[in-house]
């Protein structure tokens, strides 16, 4: 097992270059000049060419990804042309504000989607079972953008109950454990939960309904073990499944709450990543990009090393 | 009555046989046909697919004839049964219409990945070894991304537009589409009957066609198919984030966009193309569950 980790840690190198050539190739695939944030369109041309050769644009593309490369390592991402400060020091503001929301949405929707999952594949085929499937075949269609907002007409519009948008008072950019910032936590995180409770509920029937169908589960039954202790058994052969399930939908969240973070313009990397985008700062879209798919594939790894530990079956595939 | 002699229960058991035994095809009709909820989910999807073809036939407005004083009329008022957008223009047109840009910027992305990313897995799970090695690493690299940043880093970075929109969702769905087909073929590249036709002396090119392809379209089309809804959700997410469509072209999720400001004003018309989005994708999900399960695929 211990070989099969190393191997599996090893491959995080070729994936992490990949993911920094790949990065680098769609920032620099994007048209227009990287100065246009930054230099106003009459701008004497000695002025451009000299911010040109100080942001080092001036040179052939290898070698700009490589001198980037070698910044990236030692921890420097660069610095934000619309906003004039380091990439790194946008990031610290805005990653744990993204994690919380994906943190809490990952926790809300594993309780959900175990519980509904498991009540489903323990039912199988009972009106429970198509309650519990309907909702989850629900909760990987919907739109979550357009939840968040159905969300926010209902309890912020109609009932006036939570707040529409924001992480706190006062357009609070730091996270704090107060009622206020709780208060504004609530809708984002139930939006962000209903996509991994619906894969989660899905996962955790199927692995709960297989793990039934097996001899062992009858042979318990036949030792004369209680429901409750079969049932154990059935939980520890559902876990490593439904763990990797759920670190995956982490990552996912990390990534991917750009739409909820537009929605509810919560101060993490998505709208990080949206003025980025629509200020056409490329620093600070190179790093954001970065930084999140760095998270996704370190994710990745822990996941694969945690499953192999409690399932070292895994590990001989 | 009389107990059957032997042979004629032979021949009675014979004639159930032959009755059971349909073809393989006969019999994803029948299970799609016992199955309702796919049934129904077909019929809904396609009076939507059909309402966006013939939006003009069905439509009695003007999809972009704005009025300052309907603006966000609200659902019921007189020649505005969905009431009116930010802009004065009719809802259930615009919806109606939006429907022909967001199906399109949401299917079209699965099919040409199924295209390109059908034929990369083929080709890596069927020659096997360092081509593999080479299409297969390349696919890890794009699944460093989560989908939802990969399609807004792409977009992001090509900018706004329809075509730069379904450039980057093809990109998404090429590496899920390719590591599915590789998976599939490799299994039915090492079953015997493969191993016997090249034995008689059948080229990689037949091989492929007679007996691979048979057997990895059926679950790889299945898979591309529960792949849309997501795809649908993601292509109206670029919009909605300014992405994808521009102003005033109606699409659900820039619709959803433009109306988000109007919520405080009139909130249920401009939750209404977010619901258009989600019966859709909905609608997909379903029909795809009912078909892989017609079709008896296990992926």
């Amino acid at each position: 097992m211990l070989n099969y980790i190393i191997r599996r840690a090893l491959y995080v190198i070729p994936i992490g270059l990949g993911v920094t050539v790949l990065v680098f190739a769609l920032v620099h695939m994007s048209p227009g000049d990287p100065l246009s944030a930054v230099v106003p369109p009459d701008a004497p041309e000695e002025m451009v060419q000299e911010l040109r050769k100080a942001y080092g644009f001036d040179k052939p593309l290898p070698v700009q990804y490589f001198t980037w490369l070698g910044r990236v390592l030692t921890g420097d991402l660069g610095v934000s042309v619309a906003r004039g400060r380091e990439v790194v020091e946008e990031l610290r503001i805005a990653v744990p504000n993204t994690f919380i929301l994906a943190a809490g949405g990952t926790l809300l929707g594993f309780t959900l989607g175990a519980m509904l999952g498991g009540v489903a594949g323990y039912f199988q085929g009972r009106w429970i079972d198509k309650l519990a499937t309907s909702v989850a075949i629900t909760g990987v269609s919907v739109p979550h953008y357009w939840l968040g907002l159905v969300l926010v007409i209902i309890f912020s519009v109609e009932m006036n109950a939570l707040p529409s948008f924001g992480m706190g008072p006062g357009g609070s950019t730091a996270w704090a454990w107060d009622a206020e910032h709780m208060r504004h936590l609530v809708l984002p995180v139930i939006t962000l939960a209903v996509i991994p409770m619906g894969l989660i509920t899905r996962t955790v029937r199927a692995t709960v309904a297989e793990i039934l169908n097996q001899e062992f589960v009858h042979a318990l039954h036949a030792k004369g073990l209680l429901q409750r202790q079969v049932l154990a058994h059935v939980v520890r052969n559902a876990a490593p499944t439904t763990l990797a399930v759920m670190g995956l939908q982490l990552g996912y969240l990390l990534g991917g709450s750009i739409l909820v973070e537009t929605v509810f313009q919560w101060p993490g990397t998505g709208s990080l990543l949206n003025s980025a985008i629509f200020e056409r700062d490329l620093p600070l879209l190179q790093g954001t990009i970065l930084v999140l798919a760095m998270f996704f594939v370190l994710l990745n790894l822990i996941v694969d090393v945690v499953q192999s530990a409690i399932d070292p079956r895994m590990s001989r595939r | 009555m009389t107990t059957l002699d032997s042979r004629q229960q032979a021949t009675v058991d014979a004639a159930q046989v032959a009755v059971q035994s349909r073809g393989y095809w006969a019999t994803v009709g029948v299970r799609i046909r016992d199955d309702k909820v796919t049934v129904a989910c077909g019929v809904v999807l396609a009076l939507i697919v059909l309402s966006a073809i013939f939006a003009d036939l069905i439509a009695l407005a003007d999809p972009y004839k704005a009025s300052m004083i309907k603006r966000l009329a609200p659902i019921g008022t007189d020649g505005y049964p969905l009431g009116a957008d930010e802009m004065g223009r009719d809802m259930l047109t615009r919806l109606l219409y939006g429907g022909r840009l967001s199906l399109f910027m949401g299917i079209s992305p699965i099919v040409i990945a199924l295209a390109i990313g059908g034929t990369l897995g083929l080709v890596a799970g069927f020659l096997g070894g360092r081509v593999n090695m080479a299409i297969m690493r390349v696919m890890d690299v794009f699944y460093a991304f989560p989908s939802v940043l990969l399609a807004v880093a792409i977009s992001g970075a090509l900018g706004a537009g329809i075509g730069n929109a379904i450039v980057s969702l093809t990109l998404v769905f090429i590496p899920p589409i390719t590591r599915v087909t590789e998976s599939v073929t490799t299994q039915v590249r090492s079953l015997d009957y493969v191993e016997a036709a090249r034995a008689s002396g059948a080229g990689n090119l037949t091989i492929i066609r007679v007996h691979v392809l048979s057997n990895v379209l059926g679950p790889v089309f299945i898979y591309s198919t529960s792949l849309i809804s997501v795809s649908i959700i993601l292509a109206s997410g670029l919009s909605f984030l300014g992405l994808g469509t521009e102003p005033p072209e109606p699409e659900w999720g820039l619709m959803l966009n433009t109306l988000r400001q109007s919520i405080y004003v009139n909130p249920w018309v401009a939750a209404l193309p977010g619901a258009m989005i989600f019966f859709t994708s909905l609608t997909f999900n379903l029909l795809s569950d009912g078909l892989r399960s017609a079709m008896d695929v296990r992926l």
